[in-house]
């Protein structure tokens, strides 16, 4: 009996010794994967940088007013004006088309004839 | 385990009956070796568990110290593990305007620097810096190559090309070191506001940046506080409205031939500056070097909006005229002697045309009148005066977030006699700062509470202690909408916008004493709508002056109106500020497209 406790024993420590190092490496392992994350999210934080100050770079009031002037005759783009607002009413609501009823369209097509 | 030995073995006892002696005695002496035998055993057997013990502790104690020698010798480390909020950002934080848009930002580039012993062909290498980097000189970096020093530095930053040149060079001793480097993406634009930045402690691998001059300056600890997590400082700055502003106010000082300008648009409500412009400027990538003679303001590093000091003139007339208000000493209309000149302690004060002996302060304020304006002080008195100034913030630097605006102290009259007060009470013998005079606008016409500037965002009202009371602030504001329609600044009617505001032209004190007769400074304070306010302009152009209708015309009613007037044309609808009570027809007809 003694010796079978015995052996159940170190057959635990050799379990639990196994499953220790299994997470130990695993730990170190998603260390790692942090680390490389890291790196990464910081190498796209500093492409974010460059690219948002190129986007600033290239928006600048300077180089749109460029712009604008080189195209003038395509865009015709003026400075904002206070005359440029308007009244709600003032505003097209899109043309009203009056839409057929869908069997309205059914029997009126020809399609009407060729049915049974 | 020892063999049991038998306490009365038989053979022995059989022998000592033999012989007549006590069995006893053998008994007794097995008994003895027995508890002999035992005591041993049980000594080795505690012996052996307190060495145990020993090890055990001594183990548990080499853990523990070697735990801490390793904490105590390690260097400290991100905890990485940690699922982490906020994260900590060591580079210097943006600086964004009021939408949000870029204003300093921060780009990777490399510096470049020398391990002159690694270095295969020194030579070659100077040459081939000098050719990529045009204000090298070969020669001179040779003699630095060979002077036996083991490191130098070439450049703080570099541009991509530049860096791809200098590899090609394929000079194992030329090394990159990573740097990180202040933008400015705007160029000058808004360039007093964000002032500049320099490195401070350089290393290969990193050098920290530090700002010189405006917010940069002002704010330098939190931009460069890694904890913040990389949050940008949001300025009250409107990028557009500042673009707007500096483009008109550049063409008026062309136009005006004008050597300075300066523009302050600020919000009458919560104090934000949302443009603060001054003429010339430059771009703080490529900060210019302060100048280290002459006056230091002629050079364009000199922020005019918020350091120049200046006597405004008759912008001032207002705040006498408000006080009287207040105190209850005039109403609009009573009516001031205006009959001139003005004598006063071997002084005279004279107006620009005459305007007829009695005219109502309303009309005193219309017609600008020196000699209403001193005779309305005369009433209130210096004292009175004083503290009204005071309470506007006229006497104190501005307080704006930047380093500039602590030099911004006001100029004030030495002794603040009689003569004072009613040269001060149209804006004669005090200097103030454009900044000043568009803050104190605001506190007086806003509906009478302080505000104090500011450059940053905020969105609640200021509301801060009273300085005259909502019915004067009112009064004020008709008296300048007066001003527009029928006074002195007639050009600053923007249709919609009902513009009211007052003209300030002085002449420009001479430094060798007196004043020069044809040198001006040209003032336009303004605000928009009166009846509602919202914004405050002030707009101030240095000796300007213009030919018009045959005659040369230095007065700001034909300088800096006009600037203003198209600068609130510009500015407004960027602000989302709708014209009012324009008539229909006005506008674009977008529904006769349609029809």
């Amino acid at each position: 009996m003694r010796g079978f406790l015995t052996f159940i024993a170190a057959l635990a420590v050799v379990a639990l010794g196994y499953w220790a190092y299994h997470q130990n490496i695993q730990t170190q392992q998603a260390i790692r994967e942090i680390d490389q994350l890291q790196r990464q999210i910081g190498m796209e934080r500093e492409r974010l940088g460059v690219l948002r100050a190129e986007w600033a770079y290239l928006n600048r009031p300077d180089r749109l007013r460029e712009l604008v002037n080189l195209n003038f005759d395509r865009l015709g783009l003026m400075p904002m004006t206070p005359d440029q607002f308007a009244v709600v009413d003032e505003i097209p609501w899109g043309q009203e088309t009056p839409i057929e009823p869908v069997e309205e369209i059914f029997l009126n097509s020809s399609l009407a004839d060729e049915l049974p | 385990m020892t063999r049991r030995i038998a306490l009365r073995p038989l053979a022995r006892i059989l022998d000592a009956r033999q012989k007549g002696e006590n069995p006893d005695v053998i008994e007794r002496e097995n008994l003895r070796l027995r508890h002999e035998q035992e005591r041993d055993r049980l000594r080795n057997r505690a012996e052996s568990r307190l060495l145990m013990l020993a090890v055990c502790f001594f183990a548990a104690f080499l853990t523990v110290g070697l735990k801490m020698s390793s904490l105590a010798a390690s260097e400290p480390e991100e905890p990485r593990t940690a699922t982490s909020g906020s994260s900590i950002i060591s580079t210097r934080a943006d600086i964004v305007d009021r939408e949000g848009r870029v204003l300093a930002t921060n780009l990777v580039t490399n510096a470049l620097y020398v391990h002159p012993h690694e270095l295969i062909d020194p030579e070659r290498a100077a040459a081939g810096l000098a050719a990529i980097f045009p204000d090298l000189d070969a020669d001179t970096l040779l003699r630095r190559f060979e002077s036996g020093s083991r490191f130098m530095w070439i450049r703080g930053s570099i541009s991509p090309e530049q860096q791809q040149d200098v590899h090609d060079l394929g000079e194992p001793g030329l090394l990159f070191g990573p740097r990180e480097m202040r933008l400015y993406p705007n160029g000058a634009l808004a360039s007093h506001i964000m002032g500049g930045s320099r490195f401070g402690e350089q290393a290969v691998n990193a050098a920290e940046i530090l700002g010189v001059a405006g917010v940069e300056a002002e704010f330098d600890d939190e931009l460069r506080d890694a904890a913040n997590g990389g949050e940008p400082l949001q300025l009250s700055i409107d990028l557009s409205v500042q673009a707007a502003v500096e483009e008109v106010l550049a063409g008026g000082m062309t136009l005006m031939s004008a050597v300075g300008a300066a523009a302050v648009l600020m919000d009458v409500h919560t104090g934000e500056v949302i443009s603060l412009a001054s003429l010339p400027d430059f771009d703080p990538n490529a900060r210019p070097r302060p100048l280290l003679e002459g006056d230091h303001s002629d050079s364009p590093l000199f922020n005019r909006a918020v350091q120049g000091l200046y006597e405004l003139g008759s912008t001032f007339k207002i705040f006498t005229a408000a006080q009287a208000l207040e105190e209850g000493l005039v109403n609009p209309d009573t009516m001031i002697d205006t009959t001139g000149p003005l004598r006063m302690a071997g002084f005279t004060i004279n107006d620009f045309h005459d305007y007829g002996p009695r005219n109502s302060v309303t009309d005193v304020i219309v017609h600008s009148s020196n000699i209403g304006t001193a005779r309305i002080a005369q009433m209130i008195g210096s004292e009175r005066q004083q503290h009204f100034l005071r309470q506007l913030g006229l006497f104190e630097p501005t307080g704006l977030e930047m380093v500039e605006s602590n030099s911004g102290r006001p100029l004030l009259p030495q002794r603040w006699g009689d003569l004072s007060t009613m040269t001060v009470s149209y804006g004669h013998g005090i200097s103030i700062s454009p900044l000043h005079l568009a803050a104190a606008y605001s506190s007086l016409l806003n509906g009478g509470t302080y505000v104090q500037p500011t450059l940053l965002r905020r969105d609640a009202p200021q509301d801060g202690h009273r300085v005259v009371s909502e019915e004067v602030s009112a009064q004020a504001r008709a008296m300048l909408r007066a001003v527009v329609t029928d006074g002195t600044a007639s050009y600053a009617e923007v249709e919609g916008y009902e513009v009211g505001g007052k003209t300030g032209s002085a002449d420009k004190p001479n430094p060798q004493g007196g004043y020069y007769d044809d040198r001006v400074m040209a003032t336009f304070a303004s605000v928009f709508p009166a009846s509602d306010p919202r914004y405050v302009l002030v707009v101030t152009l240095d000796e300007p002056s213009i030919v018009m209708l045959g005659e040369t015309r230095r007065t700001a009613g034909w300088t800096a109106v006009p600037v203003a007037a198209e600068i609130i044309r510009r500015a407004a609808p960027l602000l989302g500020l709708r014209p009012q009570d324009i008539e229909q027809g006005h506008g674009y007809q977008l529904s006769s497209a349609s029809q």
